[in-house]
């Protein structure tokens, strides 16, 4: 037995250059980080505030950073992609052979979904749902920390593939047999396989602290009709996790089990299932879009209302539908597969049932628009994304209704028109909404607003590239291109894909403005302080401490009288003639402590991950161990907490409260 | 601009109405438990529907009603209902904080885990010396995984009781003890639960079948 | 209009309807340009079925999408923080009559699309037999690696990657897979649906008149995927007699070992003929993938697959 299982040299593509020249790169950048942070001297800084920080805000903002990253080499991925396609027309087989393209198309979705939308989600949760209960964290900091390492895990797992050895050649979904071991015998599909199980555990361990958060640890006062919106929708959202995610660990260890010892779940010998496989996986993937797509609605809910200066319109109606959502989203997966052949009574059912959860949905958007109607609409960024965002969604919604009926659905499933509808969908909803939250909360995390110039430059070039690079596709959808071609004989198609790919560039242009906002931003930070902690006259709690807020958030937990608590608060204090006393008593508050849980945990899982993926036995045996004696130091801790000061708390408030009467 | 009133820490901690603040950390621990606990049964329901569906597809080779044994079934489960109760005795010591009450119904209990591991495994090694392994047929596959992922989770609970009774050696019965004492015994409830559904969806049918 | 635009501030600008202007032209001048060889062109009755019913549901949603996307605009830019003559309600934030009708018209909506769900989807059921009074010609198709196999059970013959077919007949289509999913599928006569190893399903199409349909898989399959083209040669019905007479006997023979042949994976295959087929070839190709594998299937050499 090989002591290195199957890794060997021939691991590393040197015969490739493609491969060669993006492995250089993103080691190159990995390494430059590197040196950069030891030449400055940062990493004392760096462990102890950020790496070992169990505080839901740094955990927030290391994920929504760990998001950007994944963006850009999704994005690198998908420019790739458009090229190729434009490249490989007629009888051309462009520059991509098809065990690159195959694999570029699988990471692009694994990565945009699973590495760039629920970090996202999860980092902007993370960041607003402690600060909007008005509490200090949220249930069980320290399994937080466990969770971001866990997700690192996968993201890093799935980059080292591009390095060593190579990423799953079956599409985003890996459907069986495709991706059983008879047609898929090299190391791609385990790299996937076991990235996305240590990430989803990691998802589900957020999914179990956000649902006890939420229903457990609530601000004095805030009863569930007062919670904000953006809580309702992260509830959803972690209840769906909760639900949802067993059953693609589960999925997933049964196609481990055929691929590593040989059982017969989906194989086509030993009776085993392969349209199992496709039941299981959208049994979870459907839940999952509502996952992605539930917290960007309420970032918009939280957007339209602080931007017009009014409150939510309907919110019991948007809880309800929220909540129906939830529900419904787990009846409906079989929409992704009408041509599987499950006959008409199930697939009309299905097709009912998808058109179904369209309601809640339209319900939304039309509590939207009566949000802004009578209202004072002030247009920053936010608001633009969240405008851009109503457009768009519309029309992927639309499209998404006309695939829900089956007939139609035969003739445009797996074509680019699906293609273009679940981009419209994501984009325009998920990515709009992470875009606006993230420059909503911004200054909250960090103490200074972005530059709106910039952003709004983003916001139009995205918006634009969404539509010059996706209605194309709607069109060559119905033309009948498929997707995932590699190349293609029709040089009808061309036109409309050299659309696409000037589309995507754009988008580009888009990206480049993002970065460029933050740089100027950094820059400029000074001019742009958030010094009242509330620079968008905000109507939720998190507006209603210093930016950024302390370890502890709030000196006192807030005691909170009705919907949208700090709207509610500044009204009566702007209506009352007399200055309320500061009688606040201010006491030593006990924070979670540091822990180095996370980290360990997240570098166990790599060092077990990758040794499984190359068959490496007793090195997968040492990542266990690891982790386990990582548990046992956790749950040997003599001291959970640390104290704060009241001296320190009350210093920290008196400024706060001092910035915000000038 | 000032913030209301103060909130009085020191309400009553059996008060669960969030609407009066964050619950105790007794309560939210143990829920959140809970919702792990029922994550895991999702993950076991995606194992049991893919049973169901998997359940006649032997490819030509043994069966259930050929395979099982209703007399090793009846003792594993004796075994792990047994184990349930003098866990539930081990709570009882924990609540009255008697230590060797508590060490002694832990050791019954871990010993019945054993002994149904024990059962089970044998089971297992009979099944495969008759040719009926897990790579014959995706029944088979589906079967050996079901109640193998049952098995693993009593192995992890084991481990995890003997990693309990290290702790209030170690520590006494403080807090963190005895919250996760109470996760553990509901962690071993709930596999008993799991056992039900298996026996009556594997054993029980398939052997009539 | 110049006018509405003057007093603008610089968010809401014209540059929101040129853009808007752009997308719409760029959907205009696709669909027109949509309009041969796809979805659009429909060459027989399931597929002429099929687009009337995408169509038809396209417009009752344009219905509601357009006049929501239209208020979304007005209303943003009405509304505006510097339009001093907008009204402004700073408390309204509910309305019966308004959240029954923002409730009735997606539920209404749905409700009708629903319907056209329902009876489409039974309408249109791949397995429903076409109404015709001709005999239907059976074909068996079988996905390989990566090409086509058609095998015409009652005629004894046999061809890849080229399907002839009579016009105006019906064709009953029993679908299987040697190994991986693919989706039989061409967009101007119909439906698509799966080929799954070990499992028959079932298709039933028709070309209405005489003419070359272009055919491909419509699920990934792997590295040879993009090759799977296939072409329907639809003849008129005696035509297709003749052809049927002159390729019977003439060619090689599909039987096992030069099935097992063709199975080997290589892909863009040029369109070939079998002058016999042995018989029930197709039961045992569904029963034969079900049969523990050989070794796993080989890595071709880098770059394009040549047969």
């Amino acid at each position: 037995m090989n002591i290195l299982g199957k890794l060997s040299w021939s691991a590393i593509p040197i015969s490739e250059p493609e491969d060669m020249i993006a492995s250089g790169l993103m080691i190159l950048a990995a390494v430059g980080v590197l040196v950069w942070v030891t030449v400055k001297g940062r990493w004392p800084y760096l462990w102890q505030e950020w790496l070992t920080s169990v505080d839901h805000k740094r955990i927030g903002v290391m994920y929504c950073i760990l998001a950007l990253l994944m963006l850009l080499r999704g994005f690198v991925d998908a420019i790739m992609m458009r090229a190729q396609q434009v490249m490989a027309a007629g009888g051309a087989q462009g520059y991509l052979p098809p065990q690159h393209y195959d694999q570029i198309f699988s990471a692009h979705g694994t990565i945009m979904i699973f590495f760039m939308a629920m970090p996202f989600i999860i980092g902007l949760m993370n960041f607003a749902v402690p600060l909007q209960l008005g509490i200090r964290d949220v249930a069980f900091p320290t399994l937080n920390s466990v969770s971001l390492g866990l997700t690192a895990s996968g993201i890093l797992l799935t980059n080292i593939s591009l390095v060593v050895g190579e990423f799953a050649k079956t599409g985003w979904v890996a459907y069986p047999p495709l991706s059983e071991l008879r047609f898929s015998p090299g190391v791609g599909v385990d790299y996937y396989l076991w990235a996305l199980q240590i990430s989803g555990v990691g998802t589900l361990l957020t999914g179990i602290n956000f649902v006890t958060t939420i229903l457990k640890m609530r601000a004095p006062g805030m009863s569930y009709m007062r919670m904000p919106v953006f809580c309702w929708t992260a509830l959803a959202t972690n209840l769906l996790i909760v639900a949802a995610f067993p059953i693609l660990t589960a999925t997933f260890a049964m196609l481990l089990l055929d691929r590593y010892l040989g059982f017969h779940f989906f194989t086509n010998s030993g009776q085993g299932n392969p349209m199992m496989y496709v039941n299981l996986f959208w049994a979870w993937g459907h839940p999952e879009v509502y996952i992605l797509i539930l917290p960007a609605f309420g970032i918009f809910s939280e957007v339209f209302a602080t931007f017009s200066g009014k409150p939510l319109f309907g919110y019991r109606s948007i809880v309800a539908a929220t909540m129906a959502i939830c529900v419904f989203s787990f009846l409906v997966w079989l929409h992704h597969f009408f041509t599987m052949g499950a006959g008409a009574d199930v697939n009309g059912f299905f097709g009912i049932m998808t058109m179904i959860i369209a309601v809640p949905t339209g319900v939304k958007i039309f509590n939207w628009l009566f949000t802004m109607f009578g209202g004072r609409v002030r247009f920053t960024v936010p608001v633009l994304w969240s405008l851009g965002f109503m457009v768009t969604f519309v029309i992927g919604g639309m499209t998404g209704v006309l695939l829900a009926v089956p007939p139609a659905d035969f003739q445009l499933h797996n074509s680019l028109f699906l293609v273009a509808h679940f981009h419209n969908v994501l984009i325009g909803g998920l990515f709009f909404g992470v875009m606006a939250g993230y420059n909503y909360w911004f200054p909250k995390a960090f103490g200074f607003t972005l530059s709106e110039r910039w952003g709004k430059a983003a916001f139009w070039c995205w918006l634009v590239g969404f539509y010059v690079a996706f209605m194309p596709l709607y069109a060559l959808g119905l033309m009948g291109m498929t997707r995932r071609l590699q190349h293609y004989d029709n040089a009808a198609w061309q036109p409309l894909l050299i659309v696409a790919a000037a589309g995507a560039l754009i988008v580009l242009c888009g990206i480049i403005c993002q970065i460029i906002q933050l740089i100027v931003s950094i820059r400029e930070r000074d001019e742009h302080r958030d010094k009242t902690g509330d620079p968008w006259n905000g109507r939720t709690l998190e507006w209603a401490t210093p930016s950024p807020p302390p370890a502890w958030n709030f000196p006192a937990l807030p005691r909170v009288e009705g919907k949208d608590a700090f709207w509610t608060e500044k009204r009566r204090i702007r209506g009352s003639s007399t200055e309320e006393p500061t009688s606040l008593r201010y006491e030593p508050i006990e924070v979670p402590k540091n822990s180095a849980t996370g980290f360990v945990t997240a570098f166990f899982a790599v060092l077990t991950g990758f040794a499984l993926i190359w068959h490496i036995w007793w090195m997968a045996m040492l990542g266990l161990v690891g982790a386990f004696i990582t548990i046992l130091a956790f749950a040997w801790r003599e001291r959970a907490e640390i104290e704060i000061p009241a001296a320190l708390i009350e210093r920290v408030d008196r400024a706060y409260r001092e910035a915000l009467s000038r | 601009m000032t913030m209301a009133a103060l909130y009085d820490e020191a309400a009553d901690p059996l008060l669960d109405t969030a609407a009066d603040g964050p619950a105790p950390k007794a309560i939210v621990v143990a829920y959140g438990f809970w919702i792990f606990l029922l994550s895991d049964i999702v993950m076991f329901s995606a194992i049991f529907a893919t049973y169901a569906v998997l359940a006649h597809a032997t490819a030509g080779g043994p069966s259930g009603a050929q395979l099982f044994n209703e007399t090793r079934v009846l003792v594993e489960t004796g075994c792990l209902l047994l184990s349930s109760y003098t866990c539930g005795l081990m709570s009882l010591g924990i609540e009255a904080r008697h230590r060797v009450a508590t060490y002694c119904a832990a050791a019954v209990t871990f010993a019945l885990g054993v002994a149904f591991l024990a059962v089970e495994l044998s089971e297992f090694a009979g099944m495969v010396a008759r040719g009926a392994t897990p790579e014959r047929s995706a029944f088979l596959s589906a079967f050996f995984t079901l109640v193998g992922c049952h098995g693993l989770h009593v192995t992890f609970g084991l481990l995890w009781l003997a990693v309990m009774m290290a702790q209030v050696v170690t520590k006494g019965f403080r807090d963190t003890v005895l919250r996760r004492l109470f996760c553990f015994s509901l962690f071993w409830h709930a596999l008993d639960i799991i056992w039900v559904g298996i026996f009556t969806v594997v054993y029980l049918i398939g052997a009539r079948s | 209009m110049r006018d509405l635009f003057r007093g603008l501030q610089a968010d809401i600008s014209a540059d929101r309807l040129r853009f808007g202007g752009r997308a719409l032209t760029f959907v205009a001048v696709a669909g027109l340009g949509g309009c041969s060889q796809g979805v659009l062109d429909p060459q027989g009755p399931i597929a002429s079925a099929e687009k009337t019913i995408l169509l038809n549901s396209l417009g009752i949603m344009l219905a509601i999408v357009v006049p929501s996307i239209l208020a979304t605009l007005g209303i943003a830019f009405w509304f505006r923080a510097s339009n001093p003559r907008a009204l402004h309600l700073p408390d309204f934030e509910y309305s019966g009559l308004l959240e029954m009708i923002v409730w009735s018209i997606p539920a209404m909506t749905v409700l009708l699309l629903g319907g056209i769900a329902w009876i489409g989807a039974h309408e249109l059921d791949p397995r429903k037999p076409i109404e015709s009074s001709v005999k239907p010609i059976k074909v068996q198709v079988t996905s390989l690696d990566w090409k086509w196999l058609f095998i015409y059970p009652d005629e004894g013959i046999a061809s890849v990657n080229t399907l002839t077919i009579p016009s105006g007949t019906p064709i009953s289509f029993d679908l299987t897979s040697s190994g991986v999913m693919n989706s039989f599928f061409v967009p101007q006569l119909g439906s698509q649906i799966y080929t799954m190893a070990g499992m028959v399903t079932h298709l039933e199409l028709q070309a209405q008149k005489p003419g070359v349909y272009p055919g491909f898989s419509a699920q990934f399959s792997g590295n040879g995927f993009a090759d799977m083209n296939f072409v329907v040669n639809a003849v008129p019905r005696d035509q297709f007699a003749q052809w049927v007479a002159s390729m019977r006997g003439k060619g090689p023979a599909l039987d096992a070992q030069s099935y097992t042949a063709l199975a080997q994976p290589s892909a863009a295959v040029a369109p070939l003929t079998y002058g016999s087929v042995a018989s029930d070839l197709f039961g045992t190709i569904v029963q034969a993938s079900t049969q523990p594998a050989g070794p796993p299937r080989a890595m071709p050499a880098a770059g394009r697959m040549e047969n």
